[in-house]
């Protein structure tokens, strides 16, 4: 029932670096590596190690990272395609009797694609992992993300949480009310037909109050002067050090992508 | 302590349960419910109420050991249980999830996989029970709060429990629902669990009352001892 942070409390300087800091180099860096041209594995490996070390840093450690950042798994099939569409050579690989022809170019576009959607995702695991929500999305604001979008994120959040609530409630709901027959050798379970319906009757209900308690949760918003426009706290704006880390940062991966872009391939 | 009743129906040895948060909601609890039994489990908000009573149906399963009618909840018993455990929540839109009342009533028999005519016969029974005969073809979601409560109820009677666990089952009805509610619980023959801060209802309705208080069961006795020693409610939030 681990429902309400990504953020896991640590002492470290990740964590206690200004989150505007934090978000600027975490987009620059996701940037920077995603404009490397296929097959410069030099330069992935380099972006590794940086947010290895910054993982490490983090005292969150490599292995917190890796288990997350399997959910890249999934979105990485979406290149899959590339392995049979793009030129020749091709190679024949023999894969459950069958002979797949797999285009050499097409290989290595997708697993450069691979790498760099996880090494990406580690980047934004590490950025939700050590920095608050609110700290979040106070640096989008003084970063001049316009507020209605920093507004549709934060009210997002919100809301899903109140959507898992009520769906965890509804499934509790359900579970007690999934017996068996105390007699007689009738197997519990339904057809599957009926359960398909049963899902389809919470999945629509659920709809209908997450609407209601969305409503009232506005309405309360709006009695207690919510106009669209999240209060804004006076926050100090970066010092020197924190200037400098950016400035470095950005360097490094301005720099790592430079000979990436002239000496690959 | 009240006259034990010979049969113990619900069995709870040295039940605890930790939240993954790492806050504890039951500590060493044991408890032991006999036939007939209508027991009342009151204490202040965040006592472990809840938590215990989605611990009797393996909802939660905490350490320790319960059993019902002499069976273990573990992984492989929950559907047993579940069927003679009848749990009705406190909010009756979380029990009530399909297009029609009668689809809502049938869901328990059609999910243990009960003949079509035993169905219909569980569901028409029920619904007499609750008094809500004729109301088969409504749409839950439009019932009134009174309503939804005895639906929820319904729902749960068609699965012929022996067991019924109550959470706040009177909150946020009016005085005339509220009313009527209490007149159907008194009709109805199953023993019962009852969590409650309804004092009124304690004293009307149960015949034995157990005080929990931050995981802790502080008191246990019958409603004229418990809600006539006012330090014992006072300490414990329920004055």
């Amino acid at each position: 029932m681990r429902t309400h942070d990504f953020y896991e409390p640590r002492v470290s300087v990740v964590h206690q670096s200004d989150a505007r800091v934090k978000v600027i180099l975490t987009l620059a860096f996701i940037l920077a590596i995603n404009l490397l041209p296929p097959g410069t594995w030099a330069n992935y490996l380099l972006f590794l190690s940086l947010i290895f070390s910054a993982e490490i840093l983090s005292r969150l450690g490599i292995g917190y990272h890796l288990k997350r950042s399997l959910l890249a798994l999934p979105f990485v099939l979406a290149a899959l395609p590339l392995l049979f569409t793009l030129p020749s050579p091709y190679h024949s690989i023999p894969i459950f009797g069958v002979n797949l022809q797999i285009s050499q170019p097409g290989l290595e576009r997708f697993l450069s694609i691979a790498v760099r959607s996880w090494i990406s995702i580690q980047a934004a695991i590490l950025l939700a992992a050590s920095t608050r929500f609110p700290d979040l999305m106070i640096a989008l604001r003084m970063l001049k993300i316009p507020p209605i979008f920093v507004a549709i994120i934060s009210l997002m959040w919100r809301y899903l949480f109140v959507i898992i609530e009520e769906a965890t409630r509804l499934e509790r709901a359900r579970s007690s009310r999934s017996g068996a027959a105390p007699y007689g050798s009738a197997r519990p379970g339904g057809r599957v037909w009926w359960r398909a319906k049963v899902t389809g009757g919470m999945v629509g209900n659920l709809f209908l109050r997450s609407l209601e308690r969305s409503d009232r949760i506005y309405a309360a918003m709006l009695s207690r002067g919510y106009n669209g426009n999240p209060p804004t706290a006076t926050i100090a704006p970066l010092n020197r050090q924190e200037t400098l880390t950016i400035v470095l940062g950005l360097l490094t991966f301005l720099f790592l992508l430079f000979t990436g872009l002239t000496l690959g391939v | 302590m009240p006259e034990p009743l010979p049969n113990p129906i619900i069995e709870i040895q040295n039940l605890r349960f930790q939240y993954p948060d790492g806050k504890v909601a039951l500590e060493e609890l044991t408890l032991t419910i006999f036939t007939g039994e209508k027991v009342a489990l009151v204490g202040p908000n965040g006592a472990g109420k809840s938590t215990l009573i989605l611990h009797l149906n393996g909802i939660f399963q905490g350490k320790g050991s319960i059993r019902v009618k002499g069976v273990d909840i573990t992984s492989k018993t929950l559907e047993k249980v579940r069927s003679m455990v009848g749990l009705v929540f406190q909010n009756p839109d979380d029990q009530l999830f399909s297009p029609t009342v009668y689809e809502d009533v049938a869901y328990g028999p059609v999910y243990m996989g009960l003949p079509k005519a035993e169905v219909h016969a569980r569901v028409t029974a029920a619904l007499n029970a609750v008094h809500m005969q004729g109301f088969e073809q409504n749409v839950p979601f439009h019932l009134s709060g009174g309503e939804k409560k005895r639906v929820a109820i319904a729902t749960v009677l068609s699965m012929q429990p022996e067991i019924l666990v109550f959470d706040e089952p009177t909150a946020g009805l009016d005085p005339r629902s509220r009313r009527e509610f209490i007149e159907l619980l008194e009709e109805l023959p199953q023993t019962m669990l009852i969590a409650t801060h309804d004092l009124d209802l304690v004293q009307r309705m149960t015949n034995r009352v157990v005080v929990i208080d931050r995981g802790k069961i502080v008191a246990d006795g019958s409603p004229e001892q418990i809600l006539g020693d006012h330090a014992l409610l006072l300490a414990h939030g329920l004055a």
